[in-house]
């Protein structure tokens, strides 16, 4: 992305009082002999709203369903209290469901905004290293042809995204990674694997084809404690890296040798920063399957609200936890009792917001 | 967007000369002859090129009959050229709305076409019984039309108007929306599931002439309008201000960039289906033979695109019989190679 992506509100990533940016933006500046911290008010207001909603959507996620608990139950239950079905309910049901939606989200919104930061493209997202379509292959494969479960279905859908993503980084290496080559290889490989995908539905019976659907629409359902443990770790060891890489992948997005000049690896930083990226929508699709764009969401809307051109994980994680929750809830309840897999409606909440957002951004000029 | 790979100019191939570029158009004229007369010759009843010549010429002089006849001129050649029309439209397509978002990941799906053409057929399946192709044609292209429109309308409110990034995010954003509800309809209704795997597979099956005569003047406009916005893309590719400055219309570029992209991509898919990966990477390939000239570009993905096409629906008739594997499954396989082939070996340039 150059520095104006379009919205006409152009941001730098140089912020002082002797560089005025055209649109000025509050930022509290506090510097100490060797240590300075710059907030971005707005980034962090838009953070604090996005936590605060995704909260809310949450205690309405515990709240409703077939059988319905009052929102002070809800929170007399987590402060401990509660009647023994309640607990039932809202403790061993909808609570381990609900914080799995949050850390997915914000797992898929933390990838995303890293692939769009490393292609520079709006459109970059796990899927142009063939991640997810590697995924589905994987899954297709033991559902329709092993007739596999659960657990099985995860392993091939996270062995097929990995063996998927590395052919294609092996493929596209010649002499270091460079962004083109690799959307170039990805469209490649995406492609004849997402004819192996159709081609593996079309020839298989309509109850196998469609139960293989609801599994690569990506769902929550049915998902518990065993699955949030494991994602929780991973996601909480995972973050601080990938924070950590922020900086230099700032830097990596003026180009090559300006962040080479400003000393960041950069081949390093991008392989490294890649492979994390792909950690994190592996352990994603391993507990849900592959859910669609919300790593291609996330972070374009999030980037319009904090108004902001550059990396931002840390809200496009928020976007992406509240958006993939309030999805399952409108999955959830829509057209209760039937449940719809979630990756349906995080592309139709998720590209309705979008589309609005689009709409308000050329009103407000 | 724009990415340059290296900053020296990079030579290519077929950037010599108009007189190694004709030759070589020409050529590959001669190669889509060849696919067509493979697509009339090859597929469950194999028919040698002489008798399919013979059949021709019977057919043309008025009389003939009989099987081979019935296969030739009532099955296999509206086949071959709703191949060859589907094939230059998208290609063409690609090409033109690559060098409009300049952006490499952009195909004629990115305006939406594909997921507002799905929507309509899911609505025609579900609500009116919608069965055949024939009737797929009409709300496939329809949906295809108020998609782009509205992808154009909301994409044309920005300060800057019409911007490419705008546009192509108007475009993902309301394309998966429609798709998003087109699956959500056919997760809940098997019968519809059922009529949108096979359409959504695309393919040139029981394609007949009146599939050709629907889709083919929108295709001519559509091969039309692209030739007029020839020049001014090669201005516009040197940026906004400079075209402008050149004398390009940049505005009246985009829209009839976008209306060409509409006609083009909406009727290829009215009459396959969505067929992806031809207008992706057709015009990548050929971008990287004969340099960045939008003309020889647009001449070369259009007679390029028909070849990989008609190829892919032969190969699709004889990789498993009895059955047929759909052409859009099989464009990706034939073509993708060669292009993550051509992206390693080449030195590629950017958009």
């Amino acid at each position: 992305m150059t520095p104006d992506d379009g919205s006409g509100r152009a941001s730098f990533v140089l912020r002082s009082p002797e560089f005025q940016a055209p649109h000025h933006r509050s930022t509290l500046r506090r510097a100490l002999p060797g240590f300075s911290l710059r907030v971005d008010v707005r980034l962090v207001l838009v953070c604090l709203a996005l936590s605060l909603a995704t909260v809310a959507v949450f205690l309405v996620a515990l709240s409703v369903g077939d059988y319905n608990i009052p929102l002070a139950d809800v929170i007399k239950t987590l402060t401990g209290g509660g009647t023994p079905q309640s607990r039932l309910v809202v403790g061993e049901w909808r609570l381990p469901r609900a914080l799995l939606g949050i850390a997915i989200g914000a797992a898929l919104g933390m990838s995303g905004a890293v692939f769009q930061s490393l292609t520079r493209n709006p459109l970059g997202s796990p899927d142009i290293i063939g991640f997810s379509t590697g995924a589905y292959t994987g899954g297709l494969v033991v559902i329709l042809l092993f007739g596999g479960g659960y657990l099985q279905t995860a392993a091939g859908a996270v062995g097929g995204g990995l063996a998927t993503a590395a052919l294609v980084y092996a493929l596209a290496y010649r002499r270091g990674i460079q962004g083109f080559r690799l959307i170039i290889v990805g469209i490649g490989v995406s492609a004849t694997l997402a004819s192996v995908n159709s081609w593996l539905v079309t020839r298989a019976n309509v109850v196998d084809a469609m139960q293989a659907a609801v599994w690569g629409s990506g769902s929550l359902n049915g998902l518990g404690y065993d699955q949030l443990w494991p994602v929780l770790g991973l996601l909480l060891v995972v973050s601080p890296v990938l924070l950590a890489h922020a900086p230099a992948l700032r830097q990596l997005e003026l180009g090559d040798d300006a962040a080479r000049a400003l000393g960041v690896r950069a081949e390093m930083v991008r392989l490294s920063s890649l492979m994390w990226g792909i950690v994190l929508v592996a352990i994603a699709t391993a507990a849900a399957g592959p859910i669609a764009f919300i790593a291609l969401v996330a972070p374009q809307i999030s980037r319009r609200l904090t108004g902001t051109a550059t990396l931002a994980l840390l809200p496009a994680a928020v976007a992406g936890a509240l958006l993939l929750l309030a999805s399952d809830l409108v999955a959830q309840r829509a057209f209760a009792p039937t449940q719809l897999p979630v990756g349906v409606m995080t592309v139709i909440v998720g590209g309705a917001y979008f589309v609005w957002l689009l709409i308000r951004e050329g009103r407000r000029q | 967007m724009t990415e340059t790979i290296s900053s020296t100019p990079v030579r290519t191939p077929l950037a010599r000369g108009t007189g190694v570029r004709t030759t070589v158009l020409v050529a590959l004229l001669v190669v889509l002859a060849l696919s067509m007369i493979g697509s009339l010759a090859v597929g469950a009843r194999y028919i040698p090129p002489a008798e399919v010549w013979r059949a021709l010429v019977d057919a043309v002089e008025g009389h003939g009959g009989g099987e081979v006849h019935e296969i030739i001129v009532g099955l296999r050649l509206p086949r071959a050229f709703v191949g060859a029309v589907v094939g230059a439209a998208l290609g063409v397509a690609g090409a033109l709305i690559q060098a409009l978002t300049r952006n490499p990941l952009a195909d004629p799906g990115i305006l939406g076409v594909n997921a507002g053409a799905g929507f309509l057929v899911t609505i025609g399946i579900g609500w009116f019984g919608v069965g055949d192709i024939q009737g797929y044609v009409w709300f496939s292209f329809a949906g295809a039309a108020a998609a782009t429109l509205l992808v154009f309308v909301i994409g044309a409110g920005g300060p800057a108007g019409a911007t490419p990034v705008r546009l192509t995010l108007v475009g993902v954003a309301l394309g998966a929306l429609l798709g998003g509800v087109s699956s959500m309809i056919s997760l809940l209704n098997p019968t519809v599931f059922e009529g949108m795997r096979f359409w959504g597979a695309g393919t040139l099956t029981s394609r007949d002439e009146h599939v050709l005569w629907a889709v083919l003047p929108f295709v001519l406009i559509g091969l039309l309008l692209a030739a007029t916005v020839a020049a001014p893309l090669n201005a516009i590719a040197l940026g906004e201000d400079l075209a402008r400055s050149l004398g390009a219309g940049v505005l009246r570029t985009r829209i009839i960039v976008i209306v060409a992209v509409t006609l083009l991509a909406g009727a290829a898919t009215a009459a396959a289906g969505p067929i992806g990966f031809v207008g992706l990477m057709v015009p990548h390939v050929v971008r990287w033979f004969v340099g960045p000239d939008q003309r020889w570009i647009l001449l070369y993905t259009a007679v390029c695109a028909p070849i990989l096409v008609l190829a892919a629906d032969v190969v699709g008739r004889v990789v498993m019989p009895p059955q047929e594997m759909q052409v859009g499954i099989v464009t990706a396989f034939i073509g993708a190679p060669v292009l993550v082939f051509l992206a390693r070996r080449r030195k590629i340039t950017g958009l």
